[in-house]
């Protein structure tokens, strides 16, 4: 039986300090994070010492491939909704709290979005006047630079990782059919704009290799980060880096609760059939360029069909499995709305592809780009095309394209802005959350795993996570409750 | 979408296709539609960064993840 798929997503901002000259996007990024920590009066670090970022999931050390670097003089905060917010790779990244399922998911990415908005507003406080920094929730400059949003999701460790592999990857090929977030143009080696106008992906164009330990360079289709941050007996996290960020929420809520769906039913060995293609490096960039939605990609086994062919085979089997096996892995209500909606997706995009300009990013993109060229009597290689293109990922709400577009909500304002504070209520990150804004100031490292207290006199005090889904309101409300001070905390543990 | 084929085919696992509900251009519907996308381009045009193309291309990122 397929284990609850525990998700969440960490995106990568691009970032640019307007009107102060030459900027060091590091600063920028920790001026940024620390603009907002320090309007909330609270800091509490981060604890690297789990963090085995160059871990394998094919089971060994990659040699010759360095992990990431772990930047721990750099800022990284901890923030009473359970997300981790930091400067990675010279951005700033909000990593989500862990969420139950996609609809979580999507309600707290738009809170990290406005963790973003309100850190803009936090350092024009403290900027010179005339200087401001102006956060994109974009994937690329348009220059070949590209910076993620990745995905994760909890999988039994039981399972094969080369099951993964071979059942996501031609998932992962094609379900940028509506998660997408559009680009104009092209950053791959050797095309132009002429080759390329538009294309589905603003990500496609930079990944070169199937599966690999990398994230920076070579990127793979699947990652094979094996860092689970909780129990690495019984679990491994996907970590998914192939995925755009984007700014309709249907798309994140579709882009997570359908690969949670395709992963549950990879875990139950479900997939009826192995859908491997030939050549899917080649094929994520000629889907992505393919706006006509027609084009023929060649399977290893000889077969041929379109991206919404093995769209359609993946839905066909999804709902199978939902029929024998339901869908408490993914949440019931959840995982049957998203059932719902990916189906009404790809129909829509078989029969008329304008209709989710509300729903899908690189739809939504290109009907606001293709009127303004017709009305302009612009070509696609206009630098004010592209100019909108990156406007639609500024956040600023006075200028962010995207938030004028009509795009349809999952979440409601209200909820969006208990989220900016409060953890979801059903996994660890409950338990975090409440911990920071109880006793915050008796803690003095946080991680996925772990908490640290220092509470005077004793030695550190860490109490273990390693469970994603113990420590929820219903495990953990009542002792909380019943707890005045930390230490009272702790002794109830036994930590 | 013009370039759009309409490619006929057999798609596997999948329910009856509903049957398409069409726009003919310069129906009322049409004509509203593109009112519609006037007033947004105007709308648009109001908050578009004055030094747009200056700006993409100094707009310059370290590469990340």
């Amino acid at each position: 039986m397929a284990i609850r798929k525990v998700c969440g997503v960490e995106t990568e901002y691009g970032i640019v300090l307007r009107g102060g000259g030459e900027s060091n996007p590091i600063a920028a990024s920790s001026l940024l994070i620390n603009a907002y920590v320090s309007s909330l009066q609270r800091n509490v670090g981060w604890d690297f010492e789990d963090e085995s970022p160059g871990t394998d999931a094919r089971g060994f050390q990659a040699e010759g491939s360095m992990p990431p670097e772990v930047e721990t003089h750099l800022v990284n905060a901890v923030l009473t909704n359970g997300a981790r917010y930091y400067v990675d790779h010279a951005h700033p990244e909000c990593s989500t709290p862990e969420c139950s399922d996609a609809r979580e998911v999507a309600v707290w990415d738009r809170a990290a979005e406005q963790i973003l908005v309100q850190s803009m507003a936090a350092a024009g406080a403290i900027l010179p006047a005339g200087q401001e920094l102006v956060v994109h929730k974009n994937n690329s400059d348009g220059k070949g630079n590209s910076y993620g949003c990745h995905e994760n999701y909890l999988m039994d460790r039981a399972v094969p990782f080369s099951r993964i592999v071979n059942g996501i990857m031609p998932f992962f090929v094609t379900r940028q059919l509506f998660t997408g977030a559009g680009k104009v143009g092209t950053e791959a080696v050797g095309l132009t704009t002429s080759d390329v106008p538009f294309q589905l992906s603003s990500r496609a164009d930079f990944f070169e290799e199937e599966v690999g330990l990398e994230t920076t360079l070579k990127r793979p289709l699947v990652n094979t980060r094996d860092e689970p941050h909780c129990d690495a007996q019984k679990y491994r996290r996907l970590h998914v880096i192939v995925g755009d960020a984007n700014m309709s929420e249907v798309a994140t809520y579709l882009k997570v609760g359908t690969t949670a769906i395709v992963l549950a039913m990879i875990e139950d060995d479900e997939l009826q059939r192995d859908l491997s293609l030939m050549n899917p490096v080649a094929a994520l960039r000629r889907v992505s360029y393919d706006l006509s939605l027609g084009l023929v990609l060649d399977l290893a086994d000889h077969t041929r069909m379109t991206a919404l062919d093995l769209q359609w085979q993946y839905l066909g089997y999804a709902k199978k499995w939902a029929e024998s096996r339901g869908l408490e892995s993914v949440g019931e209500e959840v995982g049957a709305d998203v059932l719902q909606r990916w189906e009404a997706t790809l129909e829509a995009l078989e029969t008329d592809p304008a209709s989710l300009a509300t729903t899908v990013d690189w739809v939504a993109k290109r009907s606001l780009l293709s009127a303004y060229a017709e009305r302009d009597g612009l070509a696609w290689d206009s630098p004010k095309l592209k100019a909108l293109d990156l406007q639609y990922h500024d956040l600023r709400p006075g200028r962010c394209l995207a938030a004028r577009l009509g795009l349809e909500r999952i979440s409601s304002d209200d909820e969006v802005a208990r989220a900016v504070t409060e953890p979801p209520t059903t996994t660890r990150a409950y338990f975090r959350g409440k911990c920071l804004q109880r006793f915050a100031s008796s803690i003095v490292a946080a991680n996925w795993d772990s908490l640290v207290f220092d509470i005077g006199g004793d030695p550190l005090r860490r109490v273990p996570m390693m469970e994603p889904l113990k420590g929820t309101a219903a495990m953990v409300d009542d002792l909380l409750d019943s707890c005045a001070t930390p230490a009272e905390l702790l002794d109830r543990l036994g930590a | 979408m013009p370039e759009r084929e309409q490619i006929k085919r057999e798609a596997p696992a999948r329910k009856e296709a509903e049957t398409v509900e069409e726009v003919p251009a310069g129906s009322e519907k049409g004509e509203k539609l593109k009112a519609e996308m006037d007033d947004l381009l105007d709308e648009i045009d109001e908050v578009l960064e004055s030094n747009s193309e200056d700006f993409v291309r100094g707009y310059v990122q370290k590469g990340g993840q």
